[in-house]
């Protein structure tokens, strides 16, 4: 198995222009990569950027919105100067994506069969029979008992689960090198949400696919990820492989959601909590953009932005408490 | 056929607030030309259990489990099709608005979209204030300090009475509902996914003012939800829900660490956890949830059951009690 890098994101910076001259910094400086057959999880809560970060990699940033800098090679083509044509013809083929409510990236007026044979016969120039055939196989493998009957059946007919294996199977049909799976079970139930990220895992490993999961949820991380990269304020706060990460997590925010978090397995009598509130992108604090909420912030945290410090090959963290200098 | 005794559930230390018998809600199927009803959805099944003063009861399931309307049909938001629901053992399943009236001031529900359940066009102090008018005759100057009051017990600013529920975060508006909730001093207070919509740090705090407050104000929860691990650092006790039927109530230690029912092993077992250390063994539950309008016959999870047997389909199981509290609806724990 090659592990070549199949993402590589640097200096990502994606800006929203808003109508009172506001610019709401959503990605700022974030640098990524993702090899064959790797899974990289991006977490962050609500409004940290971390789905705005893949939609920068798909190109699909809609104004206000306008990735301002940056590069986003796939497979070594950096995909920022590339027409609107060219683009189109990698989405869906060599990098696809799998979003949170399949019942509104699905189309509702169209057989499951039909969304699935228009990806092959628009990448792969399949004709009409030879598309359903694949379909069916594609069915198969991702679960589906009847698949020769489900590819006639329309959205509203299969169950959440049943959906999100459907989406796979759009997303995996063109053998694609790089899956973007957005919240991809935040919708569904555990027993369920089970069910699915195992056959992700599966199909990542058949297709050796580079695989960037977009979660809220550490549990999924601790149990999917290879490597974790944390996102706070539009920024890599911290990144590591993930045994390091949930055992000796570096960042205050990173610790802080740890803390937070009940488990199952451990009996805490009071949940720790990380104060205040995630800042709006268009007013992020002076300085470090934790450092309004960070119990552990100094004078400098308030005056400048720390960049990113590596403690090791791998374990990279962005925070002063971490500097080598004082 | 076990049937639960009454005895076994009463325990007499604490005085129980909330008792629930059998209770069941069907949402009648229309259809045809008519619309005459041609079946049911089963939503709650013949649920029966009680809550004690001071208590929190979790409620486990998944999306169709039946938990969110078990809850509003305690509350009367919704009319039980049959069964007794009694609050301070006062039968309150058939009282008509006026006698229903004074009964609510002591339940409440908190949701969990606190977008959806906050009026738009009203401020905070309006809101807060709102149930006051209703319930009490208490003057405007004392409501007002009243609304002051409160705002600072969830974590608000007094000065934020005059904003409106769009001027705050979702953590805040959660805030908000509980303050609304707390206004008129209720006893019960039913907790429905309200920290479902929350990140996490946020939902953190939200949890530990909850646990402030219950303490402050002797308040009962009932805590639904469907993350087992927030459930469980909230509850006493809880209560797995399937298809609109109770599998399994226990204190909270044994059924974490000693789950008997199958369903629950395989919820357990299904929950990603954080700690990566320990390599856990996964029961791989295969298929949906059934549709509540056609459940299986007898045991309602056994189409997805790894141990099902015979007897599962022919016999609904009945909760039996397992010693000290557990209890348990499985056939596996029949005794011949």
């Amino acid at each position: 198995m090659t592990n070549e890098t199949v993402l590589d994101v640097k200096d990502l910076k994606t800006y929203f222009f808003l109508d009172d001259d506001k610019v709401a910094r959503a990605v700022d400086d974030v640098d990524l990569t993702v090899k064959a057959g790797e899974t990289v999880a991006l977490v962050g809560e609500s409004g940290s950027g971390k789905s705005i970060t893949s939609l920068s990699i798909m190109q699909l940033i809609n104004k206000p919105g306008k990735i301002v800098d940056g590069e986003v090679s796939l497979l070594g083509r950096n995909l920022l100067t590339l027409s609107d044509k060219e683009m189109t013809k990698i989405r869906g083929n060599d990098v696809a994506m799998i979003f949170q409510e399949p019942m509104t990236a699905l189309n509702p007026v169209y057989t499951i069969g039909n969304q699935i044979t228009e990806v092959l016969r628009k990448h792969k120039k399949m004709s009409k029979k030879q598309a359903r055939q694949r379909a069916i196989d594609l069915l198969k493998l991702v679960g589906f008992p009847r698949a020769d009957q489900t590819i006639d059946e329309y959205p509203h007919q299969l169950s959440g689960g049943m959906r999100q294996r459907a989406m796979i199977a759009i997303a995996i049909s063109c053998d694609p090198k790089l899956l973007i799976a957005d919240e991809p079970t935040t919708a569904l139930d555990v027993t369920i949400q089970a069910q699915i990220l195992d056959l992700m895992n599966e199909m990542k490993a058949k297709l050796n696919m580079g695989l960037l999961l977009i979660t809220h949820d550490l549990g999924v991380v601790a149990e999917y990820a290879d490597r974790v990269l944390v996102m706070y304020g539009g920024q890599i706060v911290e990144e590591s492989p993930k045994k390091v990460l949930f055992k000796d997590p570096k960042h205050p925010y990173t610790e802080g959601l740890l803390e937070s978090l009940p488990s199952i397995y451990k009996e805490e009598d009071r949940l720790g909590t990380i104060r205040g509130t995630v800042p709006p992108a268009h007013s992020f604090p002076e300085g470090c953009r934790f450092s309004s909420r960070c119990p552990h912030a100094m004078d400098q945290c308030f005056k400048s932005n720390p960049e990113i410090i590596h403690l090791d090959h791998d374990h990279a963290v962005r925070c002063y408490l971490y500097s080598k200098d004082d | 056929m076990a049937t639960v005794e009454e005895k076994d559930l009463i325990q007499t230390e604490q005085q129980t607030l909330v008792r629930v018998e059998n209770l069941k809600k069907y949402f009648p199927i229309k259809g045809g030309v008519l619309k005459r009803t041609i079946g049911h959805v089963k939503a709650v099944d013949g649920v029966t259990f009680d809550i004690k003063q001071g208590e929190t009861l979790g409620i486990v399931g998944e999306s169709g489990s039946g938990k969110s309307t078990l809850g509003r049909a305690i509350l009367r938001l919704l009319e039980p099709t049959d069964g007794k629901i009694l609050f301070n053992d006062q039968d309150i399943t058939h009282l008509r608005n006026k006698k229903l009236r004074p009964i609510r001031r002591d339940m409440q529900i908190v949701f969990q979209d606190p977008f959806a359940s906050l009026n738009t066009k009203m401020s905070v102090e309006q809101l807060i204030e709102e149930p006051l008018i209703i319930q009490t005759d208490m003057n405007k100057k004392e409501r007002k300090e009243l609304v002051n009051t409160l705002l600072e017990k969830v974590g608000l600013r007094a000065s934020d009475r005059m904003k409106y529920p769009h001027e705050f975060s979702g953590g805040q508006r959660q805030r908000i509902s509980i303050a609304r909730a707390l206004a008129i001093n209720p006893k019960f207070v039913i907790a429905d996914e309200a920290v479902s919509a929350l990140d996490v740090s946020i939902q953190a705090q939200v949890l530990n003012l909850m646990d402030d407050l219950q303490d402050e104000f002797g308040l009962t929860y009932l805590f639904i939800s469907h993350d087992l691990s927030v459930v469980k650092h909230v509850s006493d006790r809880v209560g797995v829900m399937y298809l609109g039927r109770l599998v399994e109530v226990a204190p909270k230690k044994p059924i974490y660490e000693n789950p008997l029912h199958p369903y629950t092993q395989a919820l357990l077992s299904a929950i990603p956890d954080t700690n990566v250390d320990v390599e856990r063994e996964k029961i791989k539950l295969e298929g949906d949830l059934p549709s509540p309008s056609n459940p299986p016959s007898g045991c309602a999870f056994r189409t997805r059951c790894p141990m099902a047997h015979e007897r599962c389909a022919e016999v609904r199981p009945e909760l039996q009690h397992k010693g000290d509290g557990h209890y348990v609806a499985c056939h596996l724990y029949d005794e011949e």
